[in-house]
């Protein structure tokens, strides 16, 4: 849950969440330095597929030190939206 | 030398408390795996099973009720892994039910509750014991099948079918798992000593043992040591198998 100040649950700022999981998709998708974030969008960007979205959740789980549910994993299918999940898990 | 390789990891083993799921647990723990033991109910004979295997192999052996039928328990029995030893190296999606009717007399509840229990059971623990595995690249999953489920047999229209559902699953999940080297190997027990075959009658009973041509039935320690070859690195090439463990039994 995110609170009014922008703090997770667990105490991290959303730019920490946000940071954290940038560098997830940067690693499994070996993205460029600059880019268009918003762009990110599962099955529409080039590599997102649901081979590397499986390697996203393990790396973001790793990350994270937290086991998604299920219905998270199914629902992540932007990093703006994988952003406001992991922010539910980040402690 | 350590050929098996199971010192440090981590096993789940679903359905537990007795018969092969248990007999499954204490072959791993002997062999030096710490084991999450998992039973539907009786959180306290559970425990008293766990705490037993653990002082006999000094492994440690967690014990977790969960229904592994639901999408909730098969998570929260993977999370319990996760949460006390933070890997997964072997899932054998072991719980299951044996349910015979005629197929005129087959009821809808009991068409899905074995369907849910035997089959889905091994689709969500397969998905959620996958992800873990992801982690390390690396980790085997067991699936038990059944003889029926390759065979059929009468009177066993939904039981064969979900095991062979089993089996289908087995199959599936080792090619797409075996890229991120995790391994998925089933194992097809014929007629076994447990509480499930018990119940049967004599004349039934002389007769299946009739069709085995090992003349004996099965021990759950046969099903556990072939569990074993296949959650060990002895069986490090090994995917997408289903291995009869039968005694050579004819259905």
């Amino acid at each position: 849950m995110v609170n009014k100040k922008g703090r997770s649950s667990g105490g991290m700022t959303m730019k920490d969440v946000e940071s954290k999981t940038m560098d997830v998709f940067r690693s499994v998708l070996s993205l460029p330095v600059a880019m268009s974030w918003e762009a990110l969008v599962y099955n529409e960007y080039p590599g997102w597929d649901s081979v590397a979205h499986m390697s996203i959740v393990a790396k973001l789980e790793e990350s994270f030190d937290c086991m998604l549910d299920m219905q998270d994993v199914l629902d992540m299918s932007s990093f703006q939206k994988a952003v406001s999940i992991m922010g539910k898990y980040s402690g | 030398m350590d050929r098996l390789g199971l010192s440090g990891r981590v096993a789940i083993v679903s359905g537990s408390s007795r018969g092969i799921g248990l007999a499954i647990a204490k072959r791993l723990a002997e062999h030096g795996a710490a084991v999450v033991l998992n039973g539907l109910r009786d959180e306290g004979s559970l425990r008293d099973r766990a705490d037993e295997i653990s002082k006999a192999y000094a492994v440690r052996v967690i014990p977790v009720i969960a229904d592994v039928s639901t999408d909730a328990g098969a998570q929260s029995l993977v999370r319990s892994a996760y949460s006390e030893f933070r890997r997964l190296d072997i899932m054998v999606n072991n719980a299951g039910v044996l349910r015979d009717s005629l197929i005129g007399m087959i009821g809808s509840d009991d068409i899905d509750e074995t369907l849910r229990i035997n089959l889905r059971s091994v689709i969500t623990g397969t998905q959620a014991a996958s992800r873990l595995m992801l982690r390390n690249k690396s980790g085997s999953i067991v699936n038990i099948a059944s003889i029926i489920g390759r065979f059929g047999n009468k009177g066993q229209l939904v039981y064969g079918a979900s095991k062979a559902g089993v089996i289908g699953a087995t199959y599936s999940a080792a090619k797409e798992l075996a890229p991120s080297g995790i391994r998925v190997n089933a194992i097809a027990p014929g007629f076994i000593d447990t509480d499930m075959v018990r119940s049967i009658n004599e004349d039934v009973f002389a007769e299946r043992i009739r069709s085995i041509a090992m003349g004996r039935i099965g021990s759950p320690e046969d099903i556990a040591d072939a569990a074993l070859f296949f959650a060990s690195d002895l069986s490090r090439y090994v995917t997408g198998q289903v291995l009869g463990v039968d005694g050579g039994m004819l259905i």
